[in-house]
Formats: structure tokens, sequence, C-alpha cells
């Protein structure tokens, strides 16, 4: 592989541009149609939608240079879902920036839907991988970031994973080979949630210490809180501006997070509310 | 008959594709120097990437740059992708229908003497179950070259076998190949043989040996593993009466499994399996180990004589 070349985005911003006001406005809206989705669906996991709330948020509407209309822009910025099985906070903000119509959020995971369970790259306008099964998607957005160095394209990768996938091995051959190819334009982010499906990640599997595990791979690490925004707004530009070594944004967030009764309950990783307990959630969100 | 190594004529025709095609991009997992792709890593060391030791990050990446509009080929041996990569096979590359090439090498137990870790008799079985693949063994170096540059020449994901040792020579320079087409090696009209990869080349032999006792036996290459040339086995079938399937792999899910398959539903006719039944061999010298495990002209000899029996 060539020697990293510096690389200078010169696209257009993101075309939204949401402010901080209006993005957290964004956020809830997005947090809405989750919680109105996995309902109608009957199955899903609203936990690690609604923590990755904020994160995709900031992306899709501040971040990313996208354009709806041209899903396949070769210039886009491109943003992996690897914890698949948050699909849904994904296609809401995939609606809601105009990929397609926002009643199609309403089909998923029913027969012939393009919203899959877990997502599906063959079937819905702007998913970049077909994912759910954990630990590929930093392996999947590293094979992005070397295509745009070959080409000299100046498009910036990011992925999206969980704390408990960082319990795959993969993730840390990613990990590993992210910083030995010095891929700059590359950044991970964490949505560092604290649980997984039977439990706490510390019970299942400890990870810590997760940001000394992340440095010690040669990684640019960023600890923020997750569902702050002018912290993500300030983590993107810090990524972008690190040479010479990929970057990991440790975003802290609350699995559940905008539902009372969701928050740090290990039992909404992955069921669905009723239709009562749906009702109280929206409730909650107004 | 002359030799030549599949793996080498692989390296040296990947670097021909190289030449032809900028997009192309070749992954190996520490292994060039055993796949050969490391002439192409010498030529195009820009569009070469050494993965190092992480055979699953490789598929993932490979899957993520084909994304990205890239024709990319992935070499190792073929237990390290076939089998350790299951997974990444089949969302990463099979589901979404990408532009992914593995060519993996060491495949069976010719492998020899690296023993059971290193010998993939469960990877046709394996690579075969994957939608959107394209499965090819193919009989000689000659053919390798011609697989290679089918694969790269269409669209989705391959899996091509080849093998460790240099191989005999069933082709001449020349042979022009098409994907999915059975070749029919030597006619006959008393049985058929249908064999793929190192196979090809025992079963001529089991012919000549054959001929000399009145047995008429027509050999196929079936170099196309999937999708299956149906109509090939079918005539075959029809005009022969009785088939016999050899291949280097485990009784279920290879040629043998996919042949069966077809005739079952098309034209049943007494078949019979030269294989490596239900089991894992162990260190050896490549010849050893197939007359050991049952893949000599000899035994397909033997088997065809069970299946013109049954006719």
């Amino acid at each position: 592989m060539p020697k990293n070349t510096p690389l200078q985005n010169t696209s257009p911003g993101n075309k939204f541009n949401l402010s901080t006001a209006e993005l957290k406005e964004m956020a809830r809206k997005l947090r809405r149609h989750t919680i109105t989705m996995i309902a109608r669906a009957g199955s899903g996991h609203p936990g690690g939608s609604l923590s990755a709330a904020d994160i995709i948020t900031a992306l899709y509407f501040r971040i990313l240079r996208h354009d709806p209309d041209n899903p396949q822009w070769s210039d886009r910025d491109r943003f992996i879902l690897s914890k698949g099985h948050a699909a849904p906070i994904l296609y809401a903000a995939l609606a809601e920036a105009g990929y397609f119509p926002v009643a199609e959020l309403q089909t998923l995971r029913k027969m012939d839907s393009r919203l899959q369970g877990h997502t599906d790259r063959t079937l819905t306008p702007g998913v970049e991988m077909s994912a759910g099964s954990l630990g590929m998607g930093l392996s999947f957005a590293i094979g992005v970031a070397l295509a745009a160095r070959l080409d000299s394209r100046t498009y910036r990768t990011y992925a999206l994973l969980g704390d408990g996938e960082c319990e795959e091995g993969q993730t840390w051959e990613a990990a590993l080979a992210a910083a030995h190819f010095k891929l700059d334009n590359l950044t991970a982010m964490v949505d560092c949630n604290g649980i997984q499906l039977s439990g706490r990640t510390c019970d299942i599997m400890n990870l810590e210490p997760l940001i000394q595990k992340w440095q010690a791979f040669g990684w640019h690490v960023i600890d923020i809180d997750g569902h702050n925004f002018d912290e993500l707004l300030a983590a993107f530009p810090q990524a972008e501006k690190t040479k010479g070594r990929p970057t990991v944004i440790m975003a802290r967030t609350i699995k559940g997070k905008g539902v009372s009764f969701m928050e740090n309950n290990v039992a909404f990783h992955g069921k669905a509310p009723t239709p009562e307990e749906a009702e109280r959630a929206l409730k909650e969100l107004e | 008959m002359a030799e030549a190594s599949t793996r080498e004529t692989y390296g040296r025709t990947l670097v021909e594709l190289g030449r032809q095609n900028r997009d192309i991009i070749v992954l190996d997992a520490d292994l060039s120097p055993s796949t050969m792709t490391s002439f192409f890593a010498r030529e195009f060391p820009e569009r070469f990437l050494d993965c190092g030791l992480q055979e699953q990050n490789m598929i993932s990446i490979a899957a993520g740059l084909a994304a990205s509009g890239k024709t990319v080929f992935v070499s190792t041996f073929a237990v390290f992708v076939a089998c350790r990569c299951f997974d990444q096979l089949r969302l990463c590359l099979s589901q979404p229908n990408l532009n992914v090439k593995i060519v993996a090498t060491h495949g069976g137990i010719s492998v020899g003497e690296d023993g059971i870790s290193h010998q993939a008799i469960e990877d046709l079985a394996l690579c075969c179950a994957l939608p959107n693949f394209t499965v090819v063994v193919p009989a000689d170096a000659v053919e390798t070259a011609e697989a290679a540059r089918a694969a790269a020449g269409t669209h989705g994901p391959f899996y091509i076998r080849l093998s460790r040792p240099r191989t005999p020579i069933v082709y001449p320079e020349g042979y022009r190949f098409t994907l999915g087409k059975a070749v029919t090696m030597r006619q006959g009209k008393d049985v058929t043989v249908m064999a793929t990869g190192i196979m090809v080349a025992t079963a001529l032999e089991a012919a000549d040996i054959l001929a000399r006792q009145d047995i008429d036996c027509r050999v196929i290459n079936i170099h196309t593993i999937k999708p299956l040339d149906e109509g090939a086995i079918v005539r075959a079938a029809s005009e022969t009466g009785a088939i016999v399937v050899a291949e280097e792999h485990l009784a279920q899910g290879g040629l043998g499994s996919r042949v069966a398959q077809t005739l079952a539903r098309e034209k049943p006719v007494p078949m019979e399996f030269v294989n490596l039944g239900d089991r894992y061999a162990m260190s050896g010298k490549a010849e050893e180990l197939l007359q050991r495990y049952g893949l000599t002209a000899g035994h397909i000899e033997e088997s065809v004589k069970s299946a013109v029996k049954r006719k």
C-alpha cells in the first residue's frame, strides 16, 4: 500500500447543517420513530437504537457529506453501522434525510419490506453494509477507507460499533489493521452503553480498560458524552484533523436513552415495547 | 504427463490481470510466498495488501473494497478461508453479491505432510452452500489461468480451489474455458466418470486402464461445481447409463452430492462415488495419502466396475 498521503475533503458540507437545538429536536423525532417502528413490528432492539440516536443524528444532519437524492454518489462520506441491530435508528435518520418516505418506516421487519431486521445493503437506499453478525463492520470500513486512499478520494469513513461488540475478536483484528495502515480517513465510534443482551458488559465479558486498549492498538481516542451535541460536534473535526492514525470516539451513552423505563434496562436490549409501553414512551418523548 | 504448479500459474495470471485492470486489488494473509500472490505484490505494491494473520478481517476488508468499486482477489490456504471465515463469506460477500474472488490454494489432502489442520476437505460443501457464489476447481495449470481470467471478468463472489503440489497438465496450451460448461475429456459409451480438480488426471488414467479391459469410459471434467452444468450431466447419464463421481473432498456436499441431486431428479442411473468418505486424513506424502484414502486410478477403476455391474 502507498505511503499515507494527507487528504483534504473539499466536497460541500452537510446539506442539512442543523443547529444544536435543531439536532436535539431531530434526535427526539428519530427516537419517536424508533419506538413506533419497533412496537409495530412487535420485535427489535430499542435499547441500542436509543443510545445511538444522538450520534447518528449528529452525523446525518451535521457532519456527513451525503446526498439523499444520490445515495451512490461516489464522493459521499460513508457511514457503516457495524452494530446492525440498531438498524431502526439508522432507518429513521435515512427516512428523515429523504432517502425513502418516512411512512415506509412502519414496514420494519415485515415481509417484503426494504427495512430488514438488520441492515441489508442490497435493499435499503443509503445503507452501506449488510450487518447484524457482530464484529465485521470495522473491517468493512477499512476496505472502504483503503479504496478512498487508492483512488485519492476525499470522502471519510465512519463506523459505529457497540461496546458489547468489542468482545468480538474480529474488532481487534480490525483495530490492529486500521492503525497499521495509518487510516486517518477512518473514524470509529463506540456506543458505550455498558449493556449487552444478557447483562452488563462488565459482568458478561469485562472490556475495561477499553480506552487504554484502543490507545495501545495505535488509535487516537476521544472520550465524550455521547448524548451531548456540543461534545459530539467537537469530536468529529478533531478526528478529521488527526493525521497518521485512525480516531475512535468513545461515546458514553445510556442504553434506552430518552425513555425512563428503558434506560439502563437490560430487558429492552432486544424486546419490543407493548402498545401501552410504546404509548408511555412516546409521551415521554413529546 | 507433464506437470505444472497451479499456484504459480495463478500468481503469473494475476500479474497479467493487474496490468489490464487497475481496479484489481489483491489481499493475502501472510502466505503470499506460498499462494504466489507475491508476484503481484512485487509488480503492484500499491495494490497489494498483506492483512497479516487476520483472515476474517481480510474477508470483510475485501467486501469494503468491493463495495467501493474494486475487483478484489483474496488468497490464502483453503482451510483458512472456507472453514475459518464462513460467516464473513456469508454476510460480507454472498448475501450482498460482492465482487470478491477467493483463490484458495492448498485444497484437499494432497497438501500432504502439514496434516489435517491444513487439509481443506469440506471447502466445496461450504462454498457451494453460499448463494451467489461461483465455485471452480481447475484441473490443471492451463485451466487455472483461464478460471482466474473468467473470475476477473465476471461479477460476483468466486471460490477457486487450487492445490499445493504440481499437477499433471491435461489441457493443451490455447484451451479456452467456459465458466459453467463441463468439458468432455474423453469419449466413451459404457460409463462416465465425472471428476474435478486433480482427480481429472486420475480419471483419465483410470479410463486407460479400463479401456484395456474393454470398458469404454467417458471422462468429464466438471471444473465449475456451482453453477453445475446439469445438461452435460444428464446427457452423460442418458448416453452411458452409469456415473462415477471423483473428487478430493468429503462424501457430503461436494461434487458427488450435487451430481446425485441433479440425476435423482432428471435421470436416475447407477452411481458410485470416489471421495474421502466421512473422515479426516493425516500427515504423509501426497501420493501416499491419495492411496490410503481411496483417491487413485485403481479406486476409480473399482467404482466404475461396480457402477457398470448395476446397469
